[in-house]
């Protein structure tokens, strides 16, 4: 049996957990911890010895990027920020709504730790606005802290202070990538920033920044509570930690749940989501989010680690998982992938504003009958110059790329199917 | 005198509870423009839309340019610049739901209300628009009709959905 750290006070009815509930299931306990007895540099020791990796996508280790935030003695006074980002956008994802809806206080005791180790002294939560639930939610639970002693000034009586904001977005994609979210904040359009400067050292109103996911700094509270020897004893495989995965498509029991970090694939596929619908055959999935490549039967035994699906040439991003059947069309799906980008695409650049809708096109031509071996060409020449991360100001372009770029690899024959048969071979059963 | 004017315009065209909801969201940011899109959410929430006459009256409080404010709000994909009905579809067209087969509840969605995406019911009850991912996946198909959250749809689900709002309506 799974220990629940992330999901304790998560269950199926969608309740919230006010403060009384939180605070009795050790609720703050890390927080008084750290006040009391730690130094935030033996916090930030204590995160970075636990070895959490980043849960929004990229897998960047938490303790080493906030070590990049520079000291107070070695920048110029003023404000330190600390922003969640919550803006839980990429297609096929749905664990931090859950985090935040039925558990706020568990991410803000999160941030104000966060907080306490990187010396911010302001923190926003940037979060999607449809998530109105949640919104109301993580607001009640701000003001219950501030009520409380654990936001303001002198949290606990000591001698550290901090405002919390919840910002909800006007909606944009891009607004996930850290500096894009920090244009938005400033209430500028969301184009990426060009890096260097990182957001540690310039980030929000060119002051020193720290961009975390909202399970990332779900995590913090248990790390410093209870340490980081035992954080890394809940993974399984390489990673430390449990992690969120979720399992979505036409399966039998679609849903999230809360398993160490390097659980198989196999695992998650068949005893948590029951396997296929009936009459249908698993055919392959995007591992954590749209943005990630198509992995098929043979990588099933896999772990859900960092490094093993980056071996096995995908990513684990977000750790939810898409599943493709066999009466579902590969070419259709990459292709509503790829509107989805070249929607959000902010326009910034001419690659993914131009190319994204090119490849849009020709892949709308291959799906209504109306592709041409020369197509397939040049879908591959797409894959291979919007693809390659440098041509692009972003890695968005780059990572809607990847499913095309791996359904090419693994499902060429549908591709070709298209074309030689000039309609959607998929389409003959009434499906799609 | 030229910003009596100014003054004058903007508080003729924003109420004055949008005025002080704005200028709550000034004091937290180090330069005016940082509460743009704070303050066409605003504007938004209590009309449905941001129309020219309010996004110039922002502008001016925000002391920054028509133009720039028009380049955000054009930018970001629930700011509407045209008048939207009561409630707002957001239609989720994203992947998992996509393999769900929202195609089709879309379909049916669209002979319900007769209306496309980017349309409002002639009643100006619903505007209909596709959204990104609403984050609920494990029950695809999903929308959201104004700030409520509908999962699992399918035709008969839809059809009772908007039966109920248009009883709502008749009370």
């Amino acid at each position: 049996m799974t220990e629940k750290v992330l999901t304790k006070n998560i269950s199926k009815v969608n309740e919230t957990t006010p403060i009384d509930k939180y605070e009795a299931c050790e609720g703050y306990s890390g927080l008084r911890k750290a006040l009391k007895s730690m130094a935030p540099g033996e916090c930030l020791t204590e995160v970075k010895n636990s070895k959490l990796r980043g849960r929004g996508g990229a897998g960047f280790p938490t303790g080493i990027k906030w070590s990049f935030v520079p000291k107070n003695e070695d920048c110029l006074p003023g404000h330190k920020y600390l922003i969640c980002n919550a803006d839980e956008m990429e297609p096929g994802t749905f664990k931090d709504r859950l985090l935040m809806e039925q558990d706020p206080h568990q991410l803000i005791e999160g941030m104000i730790l966060s907080a306490y180790t990187i010396g911010a002294d302001v923190a926003y939560i940037f979060i999607r606005g449809e998530y109105r639930l949640a919104i109301q939610r993580l607001n009640e639970a701000i003001k219950e802290c501030y009520n409380s002693g654990y936001l303001g000034r002198n949290i606990l009586g000591s001698a550290f202070s901090l405002e919390m904001y919840v910002h909800p977005s006007a909606g944009r994609y891009i607004c996930g990538e850290e500096t894009a979210l920090i244009n938005a904040l400033e209430g500028k359009r969301a184009n990426p920033r060009a890096k260097p400067p990182f957001p540690q050292v310039s980030g929000l109103w060119g002051r020193p920044t720290i961009v975390n996911n909202v399970e990332t700094l779900c995590n913090i509270p248990h790390i410093i509570h209870k340490g980081a020897e035992w954080f890394k004893t809940l993974g399984v495989g390489e990673d430390s930690g449990t992690k969120l995965f979720g399992v979505s498509g036409r399966v039998k029991n679609p849903g999230c749940w809360e398993l160490p970090m390097g659980t198989p694939i196999r695992q998650i596929l068949e005893d948590h989501a029951d396997g296929m619908q009936t009459g249908l055959n698993f055919k392959g999935l995007l591992p954590g989010g749209g943005s990630t490549d198509f992995l098929i039967e043979s990588h099933l035994d896999l772990a859900m680690d960092y490094n093993v699906i980056g071996a096995a040439g995908s990513r684990m991003g977000t750790g939810t998982m898409i599943i493709l059947d066999d009466q579902s069309c590969p070419v259709g799906m990459v292709l509503n992938l790829i509107r989805f980008f070249a929607q959000e695409s902010c326009g910034f650049c001419t690659p993914c504003r131009d190319g994204l809708p090119w490849t849009r096109q020709v892949l709308e031509d291959l799906e209504n009958g109306k592709g041409s071996e020369e197509d397939l060409e040049t879908l591959a020449y797409q894959v291979k110059y919007i693809g390659t991360p440098g041509n692009t100001h972003c890695a968005l372009a780059p990572g809607a790329m990847e499913p095309l770029q791996s359904a090419m690899k693994y499902f060429y024959e549908d591709f070709k199917n298209h074309v030689t048969l000039g309609r959607c071979p998929y389409e003959i059963d009434g499906v799609h | 005198m030229i910003e009596n004017i100014i003054q004058s315009e903007t508080s003729s065209t924003l109420t004055s509870e949008e005025l002080q909801l704005i200028n709550i969201e000034l004091s937290h940011v180090p330069q005016k423009s940082g509460a743009a899109i704070d303050a066409l959410k605003i504007v938004q929430a209590k009309r449905g839309w941001v129309s020219d006459e309010c996004l110039i009256a922002i502008a001016k409080h925000l002391e920054m340019s028509a133009e720039e404010l028009e380049g955000i709000a054009t930018f970001y994909n629930l700011i509407f610049r045209r008048p939207v009905g009561d409630k707002v579809i957001l239609f989720c067209d994203s992947v998992s739901c996509w393999l769900c087969g929202c195609e089709n509840q879309k379909q049916k969605l669209s002979e319900i209300l007769k209306i496309d995406y980017g349309e409002t019911t002639k009643d100006e009850k619903f505007t209909l628009l596709p959204v990104p991912c609403l984050g609920a996946c494990d029950k695809a198909p999903v929308m959201m009709v104004g700030d409520d959250l509908f999962t699992n749809l399918n035709s008969s689900k839809l059809e009772h959905i908007f039966a109920n709002y248009r009883e709502e309506g008749e009370k």
